[in-house]
């Protein structure tokens, strides 16, 4: 039986979601745009589904904007944004996930600067710097992760709202890795959009929302139809966004007890950790509370990883992208990391459905690794 | 006891088929991994279900399976072709073609590349729906960089003959984009002996679920495309996202199912239809929209002269049908492909689509034939239009009180 | 499109659908509405001496609520006088039916039916005042 430890990546689907989605595959499977009786209980499912999302979030249901996923949604957002704005600049944080930073910079050859905002050597997002960005150069638009998917480090995006909105920006925030971690609320932390995603919340993948005030214009960026009030044309994902639906729903009902779970596992695996002389990454400052984002100097990550697996752990040597490539860890680098300890790295992300024991084994096993791996190191 | 409301609305979605169902729930639970995952057994498994589906896929099409890129379905896949080609190939001209009767999603993206300073040229389509070969290969120019035609029309039914467009399109250094949304399952499509260069996919057109589809990207000759949505370098840099494991799969057996079973199905259902279209052609004044012959054996798309088409929807209740494209009924406006058709206002809003799929049953289509002609005989007795026609009063000649 | 209960009663049993004989008393007729717009209205009344309406009948090419409409105020004017059922307003109707806001103009059509059958009949029965008038003179008819 292999633990699985690398719930930043995806989480298995929840039981009672797998409930929820199943009769919108075979009985409800209207088109919701169809006006026939199967429709209309499609339209009504997605609807409810609306609701629960934004209850979640403390947003009115009329601010969710069903899109395929976490990386449509930071497309949609700054590309539609920048389309509806004369070309500034756009700040992201220097550690924001590749679905940010790349259509930022894509933005350039529409005449939009893009500055990166510097993070310290926690990951924490320097305020000074987001002042003296927003100082030097008009901006349109500031993205800032609420947790970050490697760290866990989670920025105070209000604050960083508040200086947005002081110079006339827009703000908004990647969510996808706090929701479900941490509460979080669309109004509270006072951004004009928010990105959320189903699959990191033992939702289905393949479905995930926008969260925007709808005084901030955007350009649709799939057109065809009046689909998401004519933001996001395409066919309801019916069954997926039902299944989104009922995962927020259950998020929400284990974010008190949750936390505290994970917390207790991860505090001991990095107290572990550290006895193994690790590098706990993001140490200082607050984190969500399921990562372990750790290197042991002179242990190859991707290698680390690997023996891990074999000895029955599932967890990450960064984020999981599809590159493959053997780069360190941008974030990393941004966090003032040497190339060779970020080449370390090893991620640990806990779940709902992990335990104590399982932490100790893991603590277990990865002495037993360390032992081998630097023998053959040492040879 | 039949179930009511009669689903007869496929073309607007399918339900998933039970086989289909079957291999999905297992990469929603247990087999949950996110396919991006290079470090453990979670992912590879993930990763392997997504490569055996793209096979699946691209057989069904007869293409390789590299050509294949996924997507949250055939509107991503109309959006991603036409604008990534356009974008991508804009050094070369800045002029596409295309027909006023495709689905919205090609249809907006033209508009939305013409708000960009491109040019289109939307073609008018024969009174049957078909294209016509001589005004297609004229509305290439020098500049055109690229075509699309759709090979079903999801209101119709009609079957473009993409075999010669494609032709004209290579001879003439144009790409040519294809939306198969409709066409999957339906008709046989063989991308090696095409000359196509794009083709989009649904899978919930065809049992498999929805928010997944396909592109097809020709490799030999080589097609570029521009990313439309950049992130983690998913789909070879081509679209970024984590890929939606199950609904991966879905697509696969879907297709491999239409693969396996479509020549018997399209017989099945023919049958349906020509019956239904027998029963439907006794009512006096019923006008088939688009080419009887050149097209899918699924659909029947009719208008009712003298009948109201809202209060037709009402009265067949009983039957899930599309009083026009799934994507614009919300909207009292008459249908746009009839429109292009060169269909009244009056017959458009009077049309019914019935489109049939693979769990409509003989006993359904007799119950529909027996309703709508019922229904259409009561609406006629209170419509005042019907008693002058009976009257030999020339509607066209009447003045009308404007309103 | 949700209908309410009293739309789709209208619908399910229209009452008083059908034509005056051609050559009935007092009959009078009211078309309103084109084709392309998707809806035709034709209200019929019949006037006795008093020039009360005692009988009233409908055709309609269109949607539930424009056959609603008119199937309502065929009720409607039944045992008013002329002047009695010029006084129904579309909102009257509108609100009867709850009709929603982008049915309105069904209801504003049923009005302009009533109105056009009332000048129908008034036109007419001048009409036949002047006939009588001018029977034994030069009429060419």
């Amino acid at each position: 039986m292999i633990a699985y430890f690398d719930h930043n990546a995806t989480t298995s689907l929840d039981e009672r979601v797998l409930q929820a989605m199943l009769p919108f595959f075979r009985e409800h499977y209207g088109n919701a745009s169809s006006r026939h009786e199967y429709g209309r209980a499609a339209r009504k499912a997605v609807d409810d589904a609306r609701e629960q999302v934004a209850d979640m979030v403390g947003a009115h249901p009329s601010q969710v904007v069903f899109v395929s996923g976490g990386t449509e949604a930071n497309n949609l957002l700054i590309k539609g944004a920048a389309a509806r704005r004369q070309p500034s600049q756009i700040a992201v944080s220097a550690v924001e996930h590749p679905s940010v930073t790349r259509p930022a910079r894509e933005l350039r050859e529409q005449g939009w600067k893009v500055r990166s905002l510097a993070v310290d050597s926690a990951g924490l997002l320097e305020m000074d710097d987001v002042e003296i960005a927003l100082r030097e150069s008009v901006t349109g638009l500031v993205s800032v992760m609420l947790a970050n998917n490697e760290t866990g480090v989670v920025q105070d995006v209000a604050k960083v709202a508040e200086l947005a909105r002081g110079v006339g920006a827009m703000a908004h925030t990647d969510a996808v890795q706090a929701l479900g971690k941490m509460p979080v609320s669309f109004a509270a932390l006072n951004v004009h959009a928010m990105t959320i995603s189903a699959h990191k919340v033992y939702g289905p993948k393949g479905i995930g929302a926008l969260v925007l005030d709808k005084r901030f214009d955007i350009k649709p960026q799939i057109t065809g139809g009046e689909h998401e009030k004519g933001l996001r044309a395409g066919t309801e994902n019916v069954p997926a966004i039902v299944g989104f639906g009922a995962a927020c729903a259950l998020a929400t009902s284990r974010l008190t007890e949750l936390p505290l779970k994970l917390r207790q596992m991860r505090e001991r695996m990095d107290q572990g950790l550290r006895t193994m002389g690790a590098v706990l990454f993001g140490d200082g400052a607050e984190r969500l509370a399921n990562t372990s984002y750790f290197a042991i100097p002179g242990i190859d990550g991707e290698t680390l990883v690997m023996a891990l697996d074999r000895a029955g752990f599932a967890v990450a040597s960064g984020s999981a992208c599809s590159s493959g490539g053997t780069d360190p860890s941008p974030v990393l680098l941004a966090m003032g990391v040497e190339r060779e300890l970020a080449r370390c790295a090893v991620r640990v992300s806990l779940g709902k459905d992990n335990e104590m024991s399982q932490v100790e084994g893991f603590l277990l096993a990865l002495r037993g690794e360390i032992l081998g791996l630097k023998r053959l190191v040492a040879v | 006891m039949i179930k009511q409301p009669i689903y007869l609305d496929y073309s607007a979605t399918t339900p998933v088929d039970p086989r289909v169902a079957e291999q999905m729930i297992p990469y929603l639970t247990e087999k949950f991994g996110n396919p991006a995952s290079r470090s453990h057994e979670f992912g590879w498994e993930a990763e392997r279900a997504v490569e055996e589906a793209r096979e699946q896929v691209a057989r069904l099409v007869n293409a390789d399976p590299r050509e294949i890129i996924w997507t949250s379905g055939a509107t991503e896949s109309n959006n991603l072709a036409i604008k990534g080609a356009a974008h991508f190939y804009k050094g070369k001209g800045k002029h596409l073609v295309t027909v006023m009767t495709e689905h919205k999603a090609v249809i907006d993206t033209m508009r939305h590349l013409e708000s960009e300073g491109f040019e289109v040229t939307y073609l008018m389509p024969e009174t049957n729906g078909l294209v016509d070969m001589e005004k297609f290969t004229a509305a290439l120019r020098p500049d055109t960089i690229l075509a699309s035609v759709m090979l079903v029309n999801n209101e119709i039914g009609v079957i473009q003959d993409i075999a010669s467009l494609g032709e004209v399109c290579r001879a003439k250094g144009v790409l040519f984009h294809v939306d198969a949304a409709q066409a999957t399952g339906k008709v046989t499509i063989d991308l090696a002996k095409l000359k196509v260069d794009l083709m989009s996919f649904s899978a919930h057109k065809t049992y498999g679920p929805k928010g997944i589809g396909a592109l097809y990207v020709q490799r030999k000759p080589r097609v570029r495309l521009e990313a439309q949505m950049h992130g983690g370098g998913h789909e070879r840099g081509l679209r970024s996202g984590t890929l939606a494991t199950h609904q991966i799969v879905g697509m696969g057996e879907a297709f491999r199912i239409a693969h396996e079973e479509m020549a018997t199905e399209n017989e099945r259902i023919r049958y349906l239809r020509d019956r239904l279209y027998q029963g439907l052609s006794q009512i006096e004044e019923a006008h088939v929209n688009g080419d009887m012959e050149q097209r899918v054996p699924h659909n029947l798309n009719i208008s009712f002269n003298f009948v109201e088409g809202e209060s037709l929807i009402m009265a067949i209740r009983e039957l899930a049908v599309s009083s026009g494209s799934a994507c614009t009924s919300a909207s009292l406006e008459p249908s746009y492909v009839l429109r292009a058709l060169g269909r009244s206002d009056e017959l458009a809003h009077s049309s019914i689509r019935f489109t049939i799929g693979r769990f409509t049953t003989e006993e359904e289509i007799d119950f529909a034939i027996d309703l709508v002609k019922a229904k259409i005989g009561r609406l006629r007795e209170m419509s005042p239009l019907w008693d002058m026609f009976k009257e030999g009063v020339d509607l066209s000649t009447v003045q009308w009180a404007a309103h | 499109m949700s209908y309410s209960t009293k739309v789709l009663d209208h619908y399910e049993n229209p009452r008083n659908v059908g034509t005056f004989g051609k050559d009935d008393e007092g009959v009078a007729t009211g078309m309103v509405g084109a084709p392309a717009c998707g809806d035709v209205m034709k209200l019929q009344i019949k006037v006795n001496k008093d020039g009360v309406i005692e009988d009233a009948k409908f055709k309609t090419y269109g949607c539930g609520s424009a056959i609603a409409s008119s199937s309502l105020v065929t009720e409607w004017v039944k045992g008013k006088t002329l002047d009695e059922a010029l006084t129904i307003k579309n909102t009257q109707i509108a609100e009867e039916l709850a009709l929603p806001p982008v049915k309105i103009h069904c209801s504003v059509l049923a009005e302009d039916a009533i109105k056009a059958a009332v000048a129908d009949y008034k036109a007419k029965h001048g009409a036949m005042v002047e006939t009588a008038a001018c029977k034994g003179s030069d009429c060419s008819n």
